[in-house]
């Protein structure tokens, strides 16, 4: 899929930059299954007795995750502090909201700024480190940030969170209420352009110049990609979607706290990630919609040993599917196909 | 100046524990690269023993040491053939996810059998209380804690450089590839260590019982500060481990103490700084 046929004579320049232009177009097509998926996701909506706001979380857990799967599932980079980017996005969102910037939609973009600059700035330096290394220093990063933000009492409120957040109505015509509604449209909305955003990068020669560098670093720099420019960018881009999806959990819930950015949740989303398949996009959805149901589902049965039971999840799924659900339905389908 | 010291003293006693806890996982990452978070479930399990054998038993605490570092010895083995050889050779990234998973369930398993509180245990007379030394004023038990924890790191370091298991370890730290072409047992040789630092950490786990605090989230709390020691001081080096736990112990101590509002910044700080200055860690040698 991801290589380029390089055999066929090209005749002249026009012939061969038409045939790349082809390549993209092919690969960028869009197949019945992911159309079937979206629809999936406005259908749930009018299901009757779903959890709407569990609904709602899943995009947005789906959406924090897509942002890693660009950095990991992508490029390679494994990150331990991605919460960060998500907290820095959600305490963006929440300021905004309490001190009087209140329109949604464009605080949206100004939490996505922030994070995305943060993470420009990470990127330039945190991609002279590889394996152990790095996992340590965006481990670290993450502390520290979670550190200053839980005891900045006076200004973050602490444990006690953010508290007096406003967001206007959507457009001044979609009241955000409390069964979650309009914040399922809203979050579905955002997710899917900045799905389509993520989609298109990752289709494009600047995604496979990701995948080139994923797989092998050194040939990359000899055919003369700008390696370091690349790691810095997509970094930006993915703790830009980390940020957005940070803002929307505030912005639906008008509230944001300290766990917005703990440790925790850098391990909830890679596992999430690792759980649905990396470098698919869908899978991080795939993966939110597995991770989110199991966990309501086993907090009820069990609300004191429920960890266990993700804690086992982990275990089977790096011992049997170590490439995630999606990739090993994929190749099951290719099987059934095939005979 | 008394206070100084104290928290000096302190901070000696605590970086030992971490020390005695993080060493076996040193090991195991310089000789297989192999990065196990459920250490720190090891030291939770041994610090479980100690509870059951003192509290339930009746037996002295010195006896419960001993039994804490084999009955981990020996579970740590029973998971390294069970589960872990079959990671070897993985990516980090794995090793972390199947590591992290077992760290989950074994808080779970903790708070089933023991609950989620802190575990009370009675010391005996002679390691309770206070007693003064060149002026000082110093727990007895953490006088105990810095000598056991100096004596056990002479063993390990002699036991690395003059016993022939020693020179096979470090033989396949070196180069685990040109040692099994000597003819060495790298596999038996690996499980070994295993056994032996998974001990350790249950041993450390037994000796924290009392000073840290033994409760179902013990390996999430030190979890981290285990990682740091190991990458700052650099993975597969004793000394390093030694350095990096001490400073570490010291450096929280005198944190909490005297610049109690930043909390764990400078640890992160000085952890990021070393990483982005030396990635393979202090002493760790550059490839």
């Amino acid at each position: 899929m991801t290589t380029l046929d390089t055999s066929a004579p090209a005749t002249g320049k026009e012939a061969a930059r038409a045939k790349f232009a082809g390549y993209f177009v092919g690969l960028s097509r869009w197949k019945i299954g992911e159309v079937l998926f979206w629809l999936a996701l406005v259908g749930a909506y009018f299901v009757p007795d779903m959890n709407i706001i569990l609904l709602g979380h899943i995009l947005i857990w789906g959406l924090f995750a897509m942002s890693l799967d660009l950095l990991l599932g992508y490029r390679g980079i494994p990150s331990l502090g991605h919460a960060g980017f998500f907290g820095i996005g959600a305490y963006a969102a929440g300021f905004l909201g309490k001190y009087g910037w209140t329109e949604p939609i464009s605080g949206l973009l100004f939490a996505m700024a922030i994070a995305g600059a943060v993470g420009l700035v990470t990127g330039r330096f945190v991609q002279r480190v590889h394996g152990v290394a790095l996992l340590m220093v965006t481990l670290s990063l993450n502390l520290i940030l979670y550190d200053a933000v839980h005891r900045a009492t006076d200004v973050t409120g602490g444990d006690d969170g953010l508290q007096g957040i406003v967001i206007d109505p959507v457009l001044g015509l979609f009241r955000f209420d409390i069964f979650g509604k309009t914040a399922y449209w809203y979050a579905l909305i955002v997710t899917f352009l900045l799905f389509l955003v993520a989609r298109a990068l990752v289709k494009s020669p600047f995604g496979l110049s990701l995948l080139g560098a994923r797989e092998n670093t050194r040939r990359m720099i000899m055919l003369g990609a700008p390696i370091e420019r690349d790691v810095s960018f997509v970094f930006a881009i993915s703790a830009a979607l980390a940020g957005a999806a940070g803002a929307l959990l505030t912005q639906t819930t008008q509230f944001v706290a300290p766990s917005a950015l703990s440790f925790d949740r850098s391990a909830d989303v890679l596992v999430i990630l690792i759980i649905g398949g990396t470098a698919r996009l869908y899978g991080a959805f795939i993966g939110a919609i597995i991770f989110l149901f199991m966990r309501d589902w086993l907090a009820a049965l069990s609300p004191v040993y429920w960890y266990f039971w993700i804690g086992l999840l982990l275990v089977i799924v790096v011992s049997f599917f170590r490439r995630g659900v999606l990739p090993t339905l994929e190749t099951l389908l290719q099987r059934l196909r095939a005979r | 100046m008394t206070s100084i010291a104290t928290v000096l003293f302190n901070g000696v006693a605590y970086g030992m524990l971490l020390f005695i806890m993080s060493v076996g996982l040193s090991v195991t990452l310089g000789m297989m690269n192999f990065v196990n978070l459920a250490q720190a479930s090891f030291s939770m399990f041994g610090g479980y023993i100690v509870v059951l054998v003192v509290q339930r038993l009746g037996l002295p605490f010195l006896v419960s040491l001993p039994i804490a570092f084999i009955i981990v010895g020996l579970f740590s083995i029973v998971i390294e053939r069970l589960v872990f050889r079959h990671f070897y050779g993985t990516d980090d990234l794995t090793q972390v996810l199947l590591t992290i998973g077992l760290v989950f369930m074994s808080i779970s398993t903790a708070s089933y059998f023991f609950g989620g509180t802190y575990q009370r245990i009675d010391m005996p007379a002679w390691l309770s209380g206070q007693r003064d030394i060149f002026g000082l004023t110093l727990e007895r038990y953490r006088i105990f804690i810095v000598v056991s924890g100096a004596i056990l790191s002479l063993v390990l370091i002699l036991g690395l450089e003059r016993t022939k298991l020693g020179g096979m370890v470090r033989a396949c730290v070196d180069n685990p590839r040109a040692a099994n072409g000597c003819g060495l047992n790298t596999q038996m040789i690996f499980a070994v260590t295993f056994a032996i630092g998974g001990g350790l950490a249950g041993l450390g786990g037994a000796l924290s019982a009392n000073l840290l605090g033994i409760d179902p989230n013990f390996p999430l709390r030190y979890l981290v500060y285990l990682l740091i020691i190991v990458s700052v001081g650099g993975m597969g080096t004793i000394g390093g481990t030694l350095i990096a736990a001490v400073t570490l112990g010291v450096a929280d101590v005198a944190g909490k103490y005297y610049f109690p509002s930043f909390g764990g910044f400078v640890i992160y700080a000085i952890t990021i700084a070393v990483m982005l200055w030396r990635p393979r860690g202090l002493l760790g040698r550059t490839a």
